[in-house]
């Protein structure tokens, strides 16, 4: 079952650079809540704060709360290993280890936490994070080999197979489908729909398309100004925001007259 | 905003308007291109001939001079018993061997590696995972930069000094000389690790912390796995540095006529050291009356010593080829 998450009073701070500016939302759980909005408003950062991933960018802080299932994440005793295997991710470009085979790199986060595994496990887990992630038929027969032999999409779906394999909660896609062709996303996009069941799905995207098509929830993030704090503008049903956003900004973001 | 603009107002805040007739070639260079390009082609190729010319010239002489001496007795036997220009006892055209310089040679520079290699590893994870650009990291890439200016000599005096003051004065042992080329060999490492470690993709750094993996195990098993092809190359390129280094040897190790096994007593021949040592004899007296007695024989086993010198480090080459490409990132499929 997937987490509910609940941000309270976010500031995230890049050393002196105030990169978002009060963001409060609820993102529930079992549901695509999409992130959109023009470049450098703050939403992948956002997103990067949500298991902690911002920390490794040097000098990357931030302030407020961000609460999985009434857990603070920036609690001091907190690890922040701990909570990257609960909320898991996968990024905008399709990051498989070079150095391992389609199988390896499924069971990357169990063998890299130098967990020991039985074969007849390992192969149960291979296959169903594959088939989780709809890849199964495809490399069934070629498990051994690279994972960076793959297609673009294959790529990317494995990333996503090698997410859900340590078990996680949640899971936050940084831009999934930007370097994938049409097919590819359609894959992608089809996978998250399923993957809802089981996991809370927060996603980026520059493709107002793709947040309406498989989004439950829209958050629009906009700056006032380049060199400006982002911002958290709206968060609502995604039928909400594309139909009758409330305000006036949103609008004009999602029908293209904007700035 | 740009159309309504367009119709309002066609006189102020429009910018320069570049006449491009202006950058357009007169007449046509392509001939002029095309002869450019076969000239520069020949020059290129002439460059590369030249720079093989010496190359070829040191491979030639070496099998020419040094192919004569060398053969199983040589590379088994060592420089004990052997007399001027007399055979070894007991045979008649067998002149002693470098079996004593090639053991001294392996073991020290496998001391030097187990030294130099952990230390400039650990120093380019340091510079590349942990260090955020601060202080630390400008003094230790200063001094590796100074490191790798340090003439050879005086990294022999440095180890031979280091063993003065804390084993007692003028030890000489393999591990001493071991010492004197680790220094030589740990700015090679840690700058050729640290560049290979800086080009593995940070996504994939990432793409492991996103698992819940330690930042321990994300560099031990994603980053230096990643790089390993490139690391071991690169510390081949050290290894083939130092291992003809004859200055630091004979201050540190010394010479030694018999087989010496332990690179912590005693002091150790090693091939750059005995080459120095028999071209130094240049010639020997023979008596007119000593039928297998060869007076060039001193320069003919520093030939043969410097062939095997050259293979040694073909071989590390071939090796370490071997290894890199086990390791290497196959992208194909197989």
């Amino acid at each position: 079952m997937g987490q509910r998450i609940d941000v309270k009073n976010l500031n995230v701070y890049y050393g002196n650079f105030h990169a978002v500016q009060d963001v409060n939302m609820v993102i529930p759980a079992n549901k695509v809540t999409a992130f959109i909005g023009p470049s450098g408003c703050g939403k992948s950062t956002v997103l990067r704060t949500l298991n902690r991933m911002h920390e490794i960018t040097p000098g990357a802080y931030c302030t407020g709360e961000v609460l999985l299932e009434g857990k603070n994440l920036y609690d001091k005793d907190t690890d922040p290993v701990e909570v990257r295997r609960n909320v898991g991710m996968v990024f905008q470009r399709a990051n498989p280890f070079p150095t391992m085979s389609i199988r390896e790199n499924v069971l990357a986060g169990v063998t890299l936490n130098n967990r020991k595994i039985s074969k007849s496990d390992a192969d149960d887990l291979v296959e169903w994070a594959l088939r989780g992630a709809n890849l199964w038929k495809e490399v069934k027969d070629r498990l051994d080999n690279p994972g960076i032999g793959l297609s673009g999409g294959q790529q990317q779906r494995l990333c996503i197979a090698r997410a859900v394999a340590v078990h996680p909660q949640v899971l936050l896609m940084d831009e999934p489908c930007s370097a994938l062709d049409p097919i590819s996303t359609l894959a992608v996009e089809d996978l998250i729909n399923e993957l809802k069941k089981d996991y809370t799905i927060v996603i980026v995207t520059h493709n107002m398309q793709q947040a309406a098509r498989c989004s439950d929830y829209t958050g629009f993030f906009n700056l006032e100004a380049i060199g400006k704090p982002g911002h958290l503008v709206e968060l609502d049903e995604t039928s909400t925001i594309f139909q009758h956003p409330k305000n006036p900004k949103t609008e004009e973001y999602i029908s293209g007259r904007f700035g | 905003m740009a159309s309504e603009s367009a119709s309002v107002d066609t006189t102020s805040d429009r910018g320069p308007t570049p006449d491009f007739d202006k950058f357009v070639p007169k007449r046509s260079y392509t001939q002029w291109r095309k002869r450019k390009d076969l000239f520069m082609r020949i020059l290129i190729f002439l460059s590369f001939v030249v720079a093989l010319i010496p190359l070829i010239s040191v491979l030639w002489t070496l099998i020419a001079n040094g192919v004569g001496r060398l053969d199983w007795y040589f590379l088994t036997h060592n420089m004990n018993h052997i007399k001027g220009g007399m055979p070894a006892q007991g045979t008649d055209d067998e002149y002693g061997g470098i079996m004593h310089a090639m053991i001294g040679t392996l073991e020290i520079t496998l001391g030097a590696m187990a030294i130099s290699i952990p230390i400039g590893l650990f120093t380019a994870v340091y510079l590349v995972e942990y260090s955020s650009g601060g202080r630390l990291y400008h003094a230790i890439s200063f001094f590796v930069d100074i490191m790798s200016g340090i003439p050879s000599i005086v990294a022999g005096l440095f180890s031979f000094s280091l063993f003065s003051v804390f084993a007692g004065h003028g030890v000489s042992t393999g591990f001493v000389g071991s010492v004197a080329l680790s220094v030589l060999m740990i700015p090679t490492v840690v700058r050729s690790s640290q560049e290979m470690l800086k080009i593995v993709p940070q996504d994939l750094r990432e793409a492991s912390y996103a698992l819940g993996v330690t930042k321990s195990r994300t560099i031990t098993k994603i980053v230096l796995r990643t790089s390993l092809s490139g690391i071991v190359s690169g510390v081949l390129l050290a290894i083939a540095r130092v291992i003809g280094e004859t200055a630091p040897l004979l201050i540190t190790a010394g010479s030694n006529i018999k087989t010496n096994g332990n690179l912590f007593s005693g002091t150790m021949m090693s091939l750059p050291v005995y080459i120095n040592s028999e071209y130094e004899k240049r010639t020997v007296n023979c008596r007119a009356d000593v039928a297998n007695c060869v007076s060039t024989i001193p320069m003919e086993r520093a030939w043969a010593a410097a062939l095997v010198l050259i293979i040694i480090v073909l071989v590390l080459n071939l090796i370490g080829r071997l290894v890199a490409k086990i390791f290497a990132i196959d992208e194909n499929q197989k």
